[in-house]
């Protein structure tokens, strides 16, 4: 999975025109933690539909206030560009929850 | 999935973890389902300093994890999945998880419990834009910033000195005029420089615009309305349990806290629960891990009656 930083974001999410899905995690938030295995997962899965990132926000906390994240774990879907759908909180990022996500924006 | 368990815990936080320990230490198979995060509720809890013995490693993650580590030592499994529904026609019972079924003789509830809504117009809206249940998750965002943590019990009080690592100033908003924390708790918080409290005062509203700006407050003996600006609201108003799952199953009282006897039997044979989903005195981890060793030996005394070994 690609990791995201304030050098590669523009061109790896801004200026990708097809969809790319971004994981909002933080070395402090548990829930993202424990997602992970089910971020890696989807990501293999799905890696020829969507590019998968994650981006680190306790190491690039500008970055992620940039696009409006202040709480994890958070899911953000872009579209050339653009955000087109994100999802926010441990309650509603759940495994299956991600994979509709995806689902619905390939 | 021919294996019979003899335990099957539902729960993988403090109450969980503790009877998968005495289940395996007492030679009986035990299995620990989680369908979230392991650890619970205090495995977003920074500050734990009220579990004896946890004063080297006062952070709940860590001692969440040795939990985990000393059941695992012993024999206990692990299982990511959600519990589903049950088929309790046999004496071995069935979980219906999301991913297949499990098979136990018995089986102990230690869902335990999750934070409770606000309620105000903007939570929703401003979820991950400001508004936040998890202090150790996203106090980053508010390095040198404004933080309200609404809520008077352990939780909020607890949360809000944690916040004051980060934040410039913490704001308490509290609809008593004291709090309901501990009170150590309580007077390392009044004592802490960047806190302040507004007593006897409720949220009436988050707004914004894109990410959280302020909150309206309204006195509640006055019910005069101010502005507050903030850029980040923290709440910590109250736990409810996670026991949708057994609704109809075992007994429960009105806010859904299932009934036990000392022993931590429910109203079904065979069926135990343990820590902050049944109605209990007190919610902590020690209590929680108290519970499920005195719901793993009543699951023992419980098979050996039943199954005869």
């Amino acid at each position: 999975m690609l990791e995201l930083n304030k050098d590669n974001f523009d061109q790896e999410v801004l200026q990708t025109t097809g969809p790319v899905i971004v994981d909002f995690w933080g070395s402090k938030c548990e829930p993202c933690k424990a997602l992970m295995p089910d971020v890696e997962r989807l990501a293999e899965q799905y890696k020829d539909k969507i590019k998968f990132c994650k981006l680190n926000t306790t190491e690039n906390r500008r970055l992620a206030m940039s696009q409006r994240v202040m709480g994890l774990p958070t899911f953000i879907v872009y579209k050339n560009g653009e955000k087109v759908k994100e999802i926010s909180g441990a309650e509603d990022c759940t495994a299956d929850a991600i994979e509709n996500l995806i689902k619905e924006n390939i | 999935m021919d294996k019979t368990y003899d335990v099957a815990i539902i729960g993988g936080g403090p109450a969980g973890f503790s009877a998968g320990l005495y289940a395996s230490r007492g030679k009986m198979s035990a299995v620990i389902i989680e369908k979230g995060k392991w650890g619970g509720q205090a495995g977003t809890t920074e500050e734990l300093e009220n579990y004896p013995g946890s004063i080297e490693h006062p952070t709940g993650p860590s001692l969440m994890e040795r939990m985990k580590n000393q059941a695992e030592a012993f024999g206990t499994e692990f299982i990511r999945d959600e519990v589903l529904g049950f088929d309790l026609s046999d004496k071995v019972k069935v979980l219906k998880l999301k991913n297949g079924e499990l098979k136990a003789r018995s089986i102990i509830i230690a869902s335990g419990a999750q934070y409770t809504n606000l309620g105000a117009p903007g939570e929703d809206t401003f979820r991950g834009k400001g508004v936040s249940y998890c202090a150790t998750c996203d106090a980053d965002f508010f390095t040198e910033l404004e933080v309200v943590v609404i809520g008077g019990g352990d939780a909020a009080v607890e949360e809000a000195i944690y916040l004051t690592k980060f934040a410039e100033k913490v704001t308490i908003v509290h609809r008593r005029d004291e709090f309901r924390a501990a009170k150590s708790i309580a007077e390392k918080a009044l004592a802490n420089e960047k806190i302040k409290v507004i007593w006897d005062t409720v949220p009436e509203e988050i707004y914004g615009d894109g990410i959280v700006e302020g909150v309206k407050l309204k006195n509640v003996k006055t019910g005069e309305i101010t502005d507050y600006r903030t850029d980040g609201v923290f709440i910590f108003v109250g736990t409810k349990p996670i026991s949708d799952f057994v609704k109809g199953i075992v007994d429960m009282d009105a806010k859904g806290y299932i009934i036990t006897d000392a022993e931590m039997k429910t109203s079904v044979e065979g069926i135990f629960a343990a820590g902050d989903v049944r109605i209990t005195p007190l919610r902590q981890v020690i209590t929680a891990a108290a519970d499920g060793a005195i719901a793993a030996i009543g699951a023992e005394k419980y098979i050996e009656k039943t199954f005869g070994h």
